[in-house]
């Protein structure tokens, strides 16, 4: 199917050019600039200074689609990064060797500030220590603890609530020469939450048969505005007022998920996916799964900005900087592994799912380091199969199209003789 | 009472090292009804702590070289490294089963997750994952990093069935100040004249310390001290290198045997960090939560895992090193999928070519075999440094 024939809602093609307007503004030369990482990514904040949000993991998964992260890994290995290590890292250095062009075409100007949110990650730690060796711009650490006893402490909370004041926000005012201002932060929070409010309703139809949308691989189009530069934004608030509508209308026409090649004839499978997804293969990937009649009805990836359906997270303008403080402690890959079981056991009951297939990502051990230990308490606590299949984000080399389709059919025909075993 | 020989000494060491039963520490926590075992991981657990609650720090660094993995792989996916499913396998396989607590710091993803599977799979176990902080603010990291150590302190009185009092950990600190101080003279020692301390021995030396009591273990390099003293060893045309990236997973002693059969003396290491990561003696009187706070904040080592604030000051911890130990250059030996050695490793090698300071990289595992690559590349690399010196 050629790029032309791909279906595509109206909400995906306002996010589209959601996109192009930030890239357009980061590269204008008219804003100050931000790298920042997507968990934990603080843009409310740095919307009060009128900062302009670039996010690394982004640029690495625009030019994995756009089949540039292969020559852009290689080359970082040339100079010196291993092999072994994240591919987003070497897909960021890469682009840099290559002339920093952004998916505009235009180049990226150098950042201001680097926000080093070490949130869930080791990995991002690293990568900006890395990126401050060439652009040797401020930095700026929130060091974001790791909820190990599945649930934040006062003593974390207070932690980043302190580093706000006493690092970020000093810097902000620095670079950007604004004041920071409380009550302007208060009303991007109000809007993040209308817009999370929609989200988690979003999310919360795929409960339905068939599902209305895709959690996955729709998903992280779904996800696109509340993770990256537009929380906070009446622009994410009228997204997902439209999205909605759209989730509704496929509702009242009982219509199954979205795929790129139209509507999902039968949906067969009904999955729960923990992992982030190939990028590099992102159509071939997702095609094995509705050509197989499987549609996603959750997964983590959806909570790797932000977790808001597991305990009713939403941004709260009456306290603010906690209320920053809690998301960052709240993502995906800053909960500890009982916890992460408990929501995919969860997601796997009330969505009605026949099962849990992991996607495990070479590069990123905090996803995939402990899951197949995840997999097995799943399946002890859910009693429905689990599946582990291997690919990587951004590395063409770590995508085995016919590994994952062999692995993928084999776990159907696991479920179907479940199936008949139940029957 | 006779003075013991190198060759006791380093045999001892070596039983200790073999031992992945940890007899030791099995037969301390028998000695006394009550006594508690909390092992630990890579890089640093402040280590006083558990000590004053009475308890035996054990420092758990993998399943080395000659371990069979069998339950392990079944844990982890073929790009983790190796530490955590030889950890796993361990645990599983019982060898773990008399210890009552786990402690997991704040080193990678891997080793947190780890903290993780514990968790799941030892819910009858005392597990800490333990986050120092990479703001080192007195008011902002250090106020985080104090209550973190209360934490700690009241997750082990509950262990321990009692108060672990201030007086106490303040002891402990004492006791490890000797003990750090000795590590240190044993380091410098091994800089000066390492062709009478090789480094497979002051490895070995120090692995013993991960298993036995702090006091038996600064008994034992003492003595060492001695005895090293006392036995001239040929001095060899090798260069002085500084071995960087095995503060985590370990290298097989062979592989270190086999760097200084190539030609290169370690002259300094960062192994087993945790018994010298703290760089001034911490003072025993005081409040000891704040004295063991600020020391971390201010006076404690640069490793991977430890973001550095400071673009000027990065690297600047092993290239002090390198000048003090006075090395030639620099064998970086990263384990395969380590990501803090290995994403460090290219700011750490500008700074070296900046400087002008000859280096080598290699991996290598745990379980890593085949060393006649490493000492052809290790000689190659000795042969060429002194041919570059001699110019």
């Amino acid at each position: 199917m050629s790029h032309q024939d791909v279906v595509k809602s109206q909400s995906q093609l306002l996010q589209k050019e959601m996109i192009s307007r930030n890239y357009d503004r980061i590269t204008s030369g008219e804003s100050k600039v931000s790298s920042t990482f997507v968990p934990g990514n603080l843009n409310e904040l740095l919307m009060c200074f009128d900062i302009a949000n670039n996010l690394p993991e982004i640029n690495a998964i625009q030019n994995a689609m756009r089949k540039k992260s292969g020559e852009m890994i290689a080359s970082a290995e040339r100079s010196g990064h291993s092999e072994d290590v994240c591919t987003y890292v070497k897909a960021d250095i890469g682009m840099m060797e290559k002339g920093n062009i952004a998916p505009n075409g235009k180049p990226f100007p150098n950042p201001d500030m680097l926000l080093l949110s070490y949130t869930g990650c080791f990995t991002f730690l690293k990568w900006f220590e890395l990126l401050r060796e060439q652009y040797r711009c401020p930095t700026v650490m929130l060091h974001v603890p790791y909820a190990a006893d599945g649930k934040p402490t006062q003593n974390m909370r207070d932690y980043i609530v302190k580093q706000l004041k006493e690092e970020v926000i000093p810097l902000m005012e620095q670079v950007s020469g604004i004041k920071f201002d409380i009550d302007r932060l208060r009303e991007y929070l109000r809007k993040s939450a209308l817009a999370e409010d929609d989200l988690v309703w979003m999310l919360e139809q795929s409960k339905r048969k068939p599902s209305p949308i895709d959690c996955y691989f729709g998903g992280v189009y779904y996800m696109g505005p509340i993770f990256t530069a537009f929380r906070g934004t009446d622009e994410a608030i009228d997204y997902y007022k439209m999205l909605r509508a759209e989730i509704e209308q496929r509702i009242e026409l009982g219509l199954g998920a979205q795929t790129p090649e139209g509507e999902m004839p039968e949906e067969k499978y009904r999955l729960v996916v923990e992992g982030p997804p190939n990028w590099t293969s992102f159509r071939e990937f997702w095609k094995m799964f509705y050509e197989m009649g499987a549609v996603v009805v959750a997964s983590s990836y959806t909570k790797v900005g932000g977790v808001y359906d597991y305990d009713n997270f939403r941004h709260d303008p009456e306290h603010p900087l906690e209320s920053l403080a809690d998301y960052c402690l709240g993502v995906y890959t800053n909960r500890n592994l009982p916890t992460r079981v408990d929501m995919l056991a969860r997601n796997v009951k009330e969505y009605e799912a026949d099962g849990l297939l992991i996607n495990s990502i070479k590069s990123c051990n905090s996803f995939s380091a402990g899951q197949l230990v995840m997999m097995r308490e799943v399946e002890k606590l859910t009693g429905k199969p689990g599946a582990f299949i291997e690919t990587d984000l951004v590395d063409p080399r770590y995508f085995s199209a016919a590994n994952v389709k062999n692995r993928l059919e084999s776990y159907f025909q696991m479920i179907d003789q479940k199936r008949r075993a139940g029957a | 009472m006779r003075s013991k020989s190198v060759k006791e000494i380093v045999d001892f060491c070596q039983e200790i090292f073999e031992d992945i039963s940890f007899s030791k520490a099995r037969q301390w926590k028998a000695a006394q009804p009550g006594r508690k075992v909390i092992g630990y991981m890579p890089v640093y657990v402040p280590r006083e702590i558990i000590h004053a609650a009475g308890m035996l720090p054990l420092g758990v660094l993998g399943g080395g070289a000659d371990m069979e993995v069998i339950h392990g792989d079944a844990y982890y996916q073929s790009y983790i490294c190796r530490i955590p499913r030889s950890t796993i396998e361990l645990a599983i396989t019982g060898k773990l089963d008399f210890v009552d607590g786990m402690m997991f710091p704040s080193i990678c993803d891997v080793i947190r997750n780890l903290s993780g599977i514990w968790q799941i799979m030892f819910k009858d176990k005392y597990v800490r994952y333990f986050d120092t902080p990479q703001n080192f603010k007195d008011e902002v990291g250090g106020v985080f990093y104090g209550n973190e150590l209360r934490e700690l302190k009241a997750g082990l009185e509950k262990l321990a069935g009692r108060e672990i009092t201030a007086a106490q950990i303040n002891r402990s600190i004492a006791v490890y100040n000797e003990n750090r101080a000795w590590v240190n003279k044993v380091y410098d020692y091994r800089a000066e004249t390492p062709w009478n301390a090789p480094a497979a021995e002051v490895y070995l030396l120090m692995r013993a310390g991960m298993v036995l009591p702090v006091e038996e273990h600064t008994r034992l390099m003492k003595e060492y001290l001695l005895a090293a003293g006392a036995e001239q060893r040929p001095m060899r045309d090798n260069c002085r290198v500084t071995l960087i990236g095995t503060f985590c997973e370990q290298p097989p002693l062979n592989l270190i045997k086999s760097l200084e059969m190539a030609g290169c003396y370690i002259v300094d290491d960062d192994s087993m960090l945790v018994t010298r990561w703290l760089l001034e003696d911490v003072p025993s009187d005081g409040d000891p939560i704040e004295n063991l706070s600020h020391a971390f904040l201010h006076h404690s080592a640069e490793t991977a895992a430890k973001y550095e604030p400071n673009l000027e000051e990065k690297g600047n911890y092993m290239l002090e090193s390198i000048r003090k130990r006075g090395a030639d250059g620099v064998i970086f030996a990263a384990p395969s999928f380590c990501d803090p050695a290995l994403l460090d490793q290219p700011m750490m090698v500008q700074r070296l070519e900046k400087a002008g300071i000859p280096y080598i990289t290699m991996q290598y595992a745990e379980n890593s075999g085949q060393m006649q690559p490493i000492r052809e590349q290790a000689g190659t690399f000795a042969d060429s440094i002194k041919l570059w010196s001699a110019s």
